[in-house]
């Protein structure tokens, strides 16, 4: 039930971002999503990407600082409120959310929400108790 | 205004005939009571009789940072500690710091050294002296202290930190001469303004600064923006403190060397060759008259010249140039001595980070600021901004607590730093000083 991200430590300086992707692009790995977080002085780049460990080997092999972490994909209605009622749900259960961000889908009805939480498998136990639909790490690569 | 006429004025045939007996006699006596300098000058063969002109000092072995260290705390005391009556320390924070003691006598010249270097600074006993050198361990603030007591001015024992009152009391009390470093100076300056404390209104005519490197162009900027006269001042607690060499006040062109109490030379750091006056390189002193804690040929690792021309003053010790930086890699910070080796254990602490760093030196407005950059390697890292955030100020507190200096701590990417010959290079100075 749980993604794999990885993350990447990039120190804010041009054209560090477009070194990423060079690496990604040229080991022919697709991003699926992506969210940067900064600072001042450094950021962190946070990727979901079809194939984990390629990425993670090339990232490291061009000496990049990369970590891996698993966060939870999440079926959100694509309609005013559908976010609000799973954080409702977390809320609810007293779980604190990391971070979050959007998982931009072409087609279907839904939104995907990819959610960093301190306790992630409680936040799944809890997602599924209350018919949250949570999507495999395998679906996610491939869509 | 010479404080001790007959010895600042000395012809220099007297003077130095003054030098040798003292020199004999110190020489004679660490020969005698310390066993580091019986061993020392054993190894070369020279036995105190052997010194019978100044010139044979040189053949005498140099005293080093390390030697002081490696005989941490006690292990260069020439007098029973009975007689003893203070000791100071160097900030050597997480490694040893260098001890130092003093009898009651030098405790007596240190207060003489410093009255006459206020006195060269213009300040005479009806001046009100506030001191915001740092009183404690550190030689600057008690130095201070004690020569403007034995000078008869009034001292206003303030130390240092808590800026605005410090500005209040200055104002209130009217303070005429001010004593701290450099760059204190110049805060005490912005603080004031931002207070609205117009410096124009404050009665302070001399400052005496010094505890660490500065400029001209300093010089010029803390007289426009205190009003005052800005002088120079030399030490280090090694030799005695402050008050080593002063400027005077007249020439304010090079600071004289006490040389009734010191031996100054200077060498090629490299080397240890003996240099001509005005050649620049590594300054040695030789105590002469210290009781506690004499020392033989002490490489300062400053870098500087000599220059023995006869002075508008009228003192006839001969002058150093304007400290020009060290011959180690020693920073110096805010007036606190650091080195980057401090800053590492400090790193080697934390397990999260790699003990890959630089140093960057710079000088913001008034003050130095530091800045330590540290890899960020897979171990530390994290895809929370938080948890790095909170690492970064784990490294500054750290650096606080041991160093007792403010850094700015900056996470780099792996192998950012940059490497020669398989080392790295560990200080940038900005400083332009």
């Amino acid at each position: 039930m749980k993604v794999e991200q990885i993350s990447i430590f990039l120190e804010n300086k041009a054209g560090r971002l477009a070194e990423v992707t060079k690496v990604l692009a040229s080991a022919g790995i697709n991003i699926r999503a992506l969210s940067l977080a900064d600072t001042s002085d450094f950021g962190i780049l946070r990727l979901i990407v079809n194939d984990t460990e390629l990425a993670k080997k090339v990232l490291k092999e061009n000496g990049f600082t990369v970590g891996k972490t698993q966060v939870v994909a999440v079926e959100v209605e694509d309609r005013p409120g559908g976010l609000n009622k799973i954080l409702d749900i977390l809320r609810a259960a007293n779980i604190n959310v990391e971070y979050m961000y959007a998982f931009v889908q072409q087609s279907g009805n839904n939104a995907v929400i990819i959610f960093r939480f301190d306790n992630t498998d409680e936040a799944i136990k809890t997602l599924l108790e209350n018919g949250v639909k949570v999507i495999e790490g395998e679906r996610l690569y491939a869509m | 205004m010479i404080y001790n006429m007959e010895f600042e004025t000395l012809p220099r045939e007297a003077l130095e005939a003054i030098q040798l007996r003292r020199l004999k006699q110190t020489v004679e006596r660490v020969y005698a009571t310390v066993p580091f300098y019986r061993k020392q000058f054993d190894k070369v063969g020279v036995k105190p009789d052997d010194i019978k002109s100044l010139d044979d000092l040189r053949r005498l072995p140099f005293t080093t940072k390390q030697d002081l260290r490696d005989n941490y705390p006690f292990g260069l005391f020439a007098v029973p500690m009975e007689n003893v009556v203070r000791i100071h320390a160097s900030s050597g924070t997480t490694g040893k710091p260098t001890v130092v003691g003093y009898t009651a006598r030098d405790i007596q010249t240190w207060a003489e050294l410093m009255a006459r270097a206020l006195s060269a600074a213009g300040a005479t006993r009806g001046d009100i002296i506030h001191n915001a050198y740092g009183y404690g361990l550190f030689t600057g603030g008690l130095g201070v202290h004690y020569g403007a007591e034995k000078l008869g001015a009034s001292v206003i024992p303030i130390s240092g930190g808590n800026t605005k009152r410090q500005i209040m009391i200055m104002k209130d009390f009217g303070a005429t001469v001010l004593t701290c470093t450099p760059s204190y100076a110049l805060h005490l300056s912005e603080v004031a303004m931002e207070m609205g404390v117009d410096p124009k209104t404050l009665k302070l005519k001399v400052g005496v600064f010094g505890a660490e490197p500065w400029s001209e162009k300093m010089r010029e900027e803390i007289e426009q923006k205190l009003y005052l006269t800005a002088i120079d001042i030399y030490g280090l607690s090694e030799i005695i403190g402050p008050g080593v060499s002063v400027e005077c006040i007249e020439a304010k062109k090079g600071l004289h060397i006490f040389e009734d109490h010191f031996i100054p030379e200077i060498i090629d750091p490299e080397t240890g060759e003996n240099l001509k006056p005005g050649e620049v390189g590594e300054l040695v002193i030789t105590t002469i008259t210290k009781e506690a804690f004499p020392v033989i040929r002490y490489r300062t690792r400053d870098i500087t010249f000599l220059n023995p021309e006869p002075c508008i003053c009228g003192r006839t010790h001969t002058r150093m140039g304007r400290v020009m930086g060290r011959s180690d890699d020693m920073l110096i910070i805010r007036g606190v001595n650091v080195f980057p080796s401090q800053i590492e254990s400090v790193l080697m602490e934390i397990d999260e980070v790699e003990p890959h760093y630089q140093l960057i030196v710079d000088r913001e407005g008034s003050l130095d600021i530091l800045t330590v950059l540290v890899e960020v390697g897979e171990h530390a890292f994290s895809d929370e901004v938080r948890k790095l955030q909170e690492l970064e100020r784990k490294i500054e507190k750290n650096i606080k607590e041991y160093l007792g200096i403010s850094a700015k701590v900056k996470l780099v990417e792996p192998k950012t730093i940059a490497r020669s010959e398989g080392k790295a290079q560990r200080v940038i100075d900005k400083r332009k000083i």
